[in-house]
Formats: structure tokens, sequence, C-alpha cells
């Protein structure tokens, strides 16, 4: 057993230190619990590391009002996040709110995200976002770069993006500064409910707290069971590419194209039924690369300087799953793919459930009992 | 900081670096030809604007770039020199065409 002298018992242990487990034991920590967090080491399959880094309202929520709601609250609560991070470590995460974009290359693109705006916007309990349906011309007075081939577009001004892996490091350099216990290279391999907590074991010995919290991403799927939870996950690939640096062209986020706060574009991201290989299908690369290009043609000149592909923390219904497990109290499960997005949901109202030991009446529409809703006939 | 070895002067070639002119030998990359005339910084990063120069060498680092005839950020250890070449210090970021800009 690891004997751990800096730092006493801790009252929760979460699994996982990426976007969701960091703002988690941020937030915990802030509650005054004493966190440790167990982690993978710099090669663990991690989104928080190869995310496209929106912070994105715009469309979410079909067939599904609350999260419409979950995710405008996390947009109007980011600019707190980035403050609070900024006085703890001194860390500008580069969270620029301007309002984005969905660029349509032909008429029946626009119709069709136009049609699913007007799905979301007239379902039973329908929670209402913002936004503007632009032409070319009223699109080119604010994106002065668009090519002759953009025949309109989709605005929202609630949407915009961050600087996700200097977040990232914002989030760990906060974990240091409130003395919580991170572990890198601590995969957890067994959960096992004991007396009074639980007892986590991997190949670096054990830690055993009152409260665990599994927010290990894919590594949720061999986990959950342990403690009576369910992580219901599809597979989901999106690969990433990125330019050179170059001088400022674009104001705003579009939702496959953005000009990071240092100059380098990022091209995203395809959505692809894959939970198997990380290689890059340069197919898709192709596609990505022709389809920006005719959104920004001066995009033509860039050099590309890196792609990688990376597999989402896809739930089957692509809604988080927030959940404390019934035959095991005190074991909490957390997973969504939109952990830069939902970050502040994450580091305050569901860290602030998790500390008091209940999931309030809103949060836990997010549970999986969703999943189980009889067959009809 | 580099010396060119005697067996190593081919024919030579003119280029000019920021308008100075520059004697290199034929087949030198951009970059050895700008070590080899005592030029250590061949480029501004566009976050910071510390200077940088060559470092690799063989097209991993991205430390030389240079604009090459009005091109910018090429990657100076990956172009053969040439006659007449004009080479530039790369300052900061790639400079879009201006039009694109707000």
């Amino acid at each position: 057993m690891t004997v751990n002298r800096r730092y006493p018992d801790p009252d929760i242990v979460i699994v996982g230190g990426g976007l969701m487990g960091a703002c988690l034991a941020w937030g915990l920590s802030q509650q005054g619990l004493r966190v440790c967090v167990l982690d993978e080491g710099d090669i663990a399959l991690r989104a928080s590391r190869a995310n496209f880094a929106l912070v994105w309202v715009q469309g979410k929520g079909v067939g599904f009002p609350a999260y419409t709601a979950w995710t405008k609250g996390a947009a109007g609560a980011w600019p707190g996040l980035a403050a609070d991070l900024k006085s703890e470590t001194g860390i500008d995460v580069g969270l620029d709110q301007p309002g984005g974009f969905t660029l349509c290359l032909s008429d029946r693109e626009l119709q069709a995200s136009v049609d699913a705006l007007e799905r979301l916007h007239n379902q039973p309990h329908a929670v209402a976002h913002p936004y503007e349906v632009l032409d070319h011309s009223q699109t080119k007075l604010r994106l002065p770069a668009i090519g002759p081939e953009v025949s309109g577009a989709i605005y929202c001004p609630l949407d915009g993006h961050v600087n996700s892996l200097r977040f990232f490091r914002a989030l760990h350099a906060a974990l240091k500064v409130r003395g919580v216990d991170y572990r890198p290279g601590h995969a957890v391999a067994a959960v096992e409910p004991k007396e009074g907590g639980f007892l986590l074991k991997g190949p670096w010995g054990e830690v055993r707290a009152p409260k665990v919290v599994l927010a290990a991403g894919l590594g949720n799927a061999h986990l959950a069971s342990m403690v009576g939870l369910e992580a219901p996950m599809k597979p989901s690939r999106g690969q990433i590419i990125v330019t050179e640096k170059a001088s400022p062209f674009l104001r705003y986020p579009v939702v496959t194209v953005r000009q990071t706060d240092e100059g380098g574009v990022m091209i995203g991201d395809s959505e692809e039924a894959n939970g198997a290989s990380l290689a890059i299908d340069h197919g898709i690369s192709s596609v990505m690369a022709d389809r920006a290009v005719r959104m920004f043609p001066i995009l033509a000149d860039l050099n590309v300087v890196r792609t990688w592909s990376a597999f989402r923390v896809m739930t089957l219904d692509s809604y988080p799953v927030y959940e404390q497990s019934q035959t095991c109290p005190g074991a909490f499960i957390a997973m969504a793919h939109s952990g830069v997005t939902l970050a502040p949901q994450h580091a305050y109202i569901l860290a602030r459930a998790i500390a008091a030991g209940a999931i309030p009446q809103d949060v836990s529409v997010f549970g999986t009992r969703r999943f189980h809703v009889p067959a009809r006939a | 900081m580099f010396r060119r070895a005697p067996d190593r002067m081919r024919d030579q070639v003119t280029f000019t670096f920021d308008g100075n002119p520059i004697v290199a030998a034929a087949g030198d990359s951009v970059a050895a030809a700008l070590l080899a005339a005592g030029i250590q910084a061949c480029r501004t990063t566009p976050v910071s604007g510390a200077p940088r120069g060559p470092y690799c060498m063989m097209g991993v680092c991205f430390e030389c770039l240079v604009r090459i005839d009005g091109v910018g950020n090429r990657q100076g250890c990956l172009v053969p020199v040439r006659e007449g070449m004009k080479v530039e210090t790369q300052k900061g970021s790639y400079a879009l065409p201006a039009e694109a800009g707000q």
C-alpha cells in the first residue's frame, strides 16, 4: 500500500483528472473537502487535450430542453470561472464570447440548420436561445473573409471559445494552489464498496475514502458497474486540423473553423462512429479542409502543422450523465462530451451537489433513468 | 558560431537576407547558409516576439521560418538556397492578405 505522508486521508476521491475530474476537484475543494484525484498518465485517452474548445449554445438540446437550459447557464457562468481561475493562478484562459456562426455552403444546408433550430424552439417546454439567420451579404458584413460559396449562416450571440489547453493547465495549477492531492500514473483498476466508503485499487496500491466520483471518461465504462452505476456510451471519434499561426482574420468562432488567440486556425471536427482506431483518416481530413477553404479561401495558403483524432466521451443520447448510485450511496458518476462548454456547471453546481450528497431535482434529469423508458409496442 | 568546412565550398550563389547580400555554397539550405553567415535569428515568435533561429535542421521544429521571395513561413532548412533569392526575417505570424482582415 502506498503511504502518502504529504496528504491526510481524503474525504472524496475523484477518478480521472481530465476537464470533468479537474473541474469537480476544484469545486469540491472550494466546498472544504479534502480531495484526492487519481489520474492516468500523459498518454491516456484524453478528450481534454484534443477538443475543439468551443463554448457553444447554438442548436443544443433538440429532444431535451433541460440540456438547452444547462448549456445556456454554462455559457453565462463562464466569465466567472475564467475570472476565478485568473485570480487564483494568474493564467488567462483566453475566453472570448463574441457570438458564433454556423456557415452553410448551400441553400439546402442553410435550410437544414434553420429547420433544426425551429424544431429546438417548437418542442414542448422549449428553452429558447437567441439566433439570427443571415444571407450571404449579411454574413459577409461580419465575416469579410468568407468565400462566394457561403450561402448563409446562423449566428447566435451566446457562443464563444476559449484556449482549452491553457484552461486545462489553469485548472491543474489551481488544484495545486488548493492543496488537492493529484496523483498522475494512478489508473484505477477496481472500486470496492466498503463499510463507510470505498476502496480504490490499482497497481500503485490503494486509497480509501467515504465518497468517490467516477469522472474517468471512457474509463467509466468498466468502473461504473462496480458501484451500482451505469455509463451508457457509444463510440464517437473526431478529427481536428491545425494550421500555422497567422495574422488575425476571423473575429468570431465558426462551429467548424476558429482562430485561436495565438493565431493558429483550428479546423474541426468530424463525427465518426469509430471507437477502435485513432489513425488519422485522410479522406475525412480532406473533406474538412476542403469545406474550410470554401468557407474562407485565404486558408488555402496556410500550412497545416498538426492533425489529430480523439474519442469523445459520448453517451448513448449524447447528453450528460450525472448520478448518485442507489445501491452504493456516496458513489457518483459524471460524464459529458461538452467538457469545455459545461465546465462552470461541473465546477460550481455539480461539485456543490456532490459535496452536499444529493443531486438536486433540476440536475437529476441527467440521470440514467431516461435510458430505461420501456419500448412501446 | 559555425565555420564552413574547407572541402564544402562548392559553386557560389548570392542571395539577400533582409536586403543584405550573402554568399553561400550551391546546395546549402537557406537555414544552413544563414548560420554559416553568422545570422542566428531569422524570425520573431507570434506570441511573445522573441527572436528565434534554426535549430533542428530537419524540418521538425519550425524555428527556422523565414519569408522567401515574398512567401511567409517557409521552413529555411527545407529550401535549397538559389541565386538571387530574397530571404527576409519572418516577423511574428504569417500575414494573411489585408483585405481578409477586419
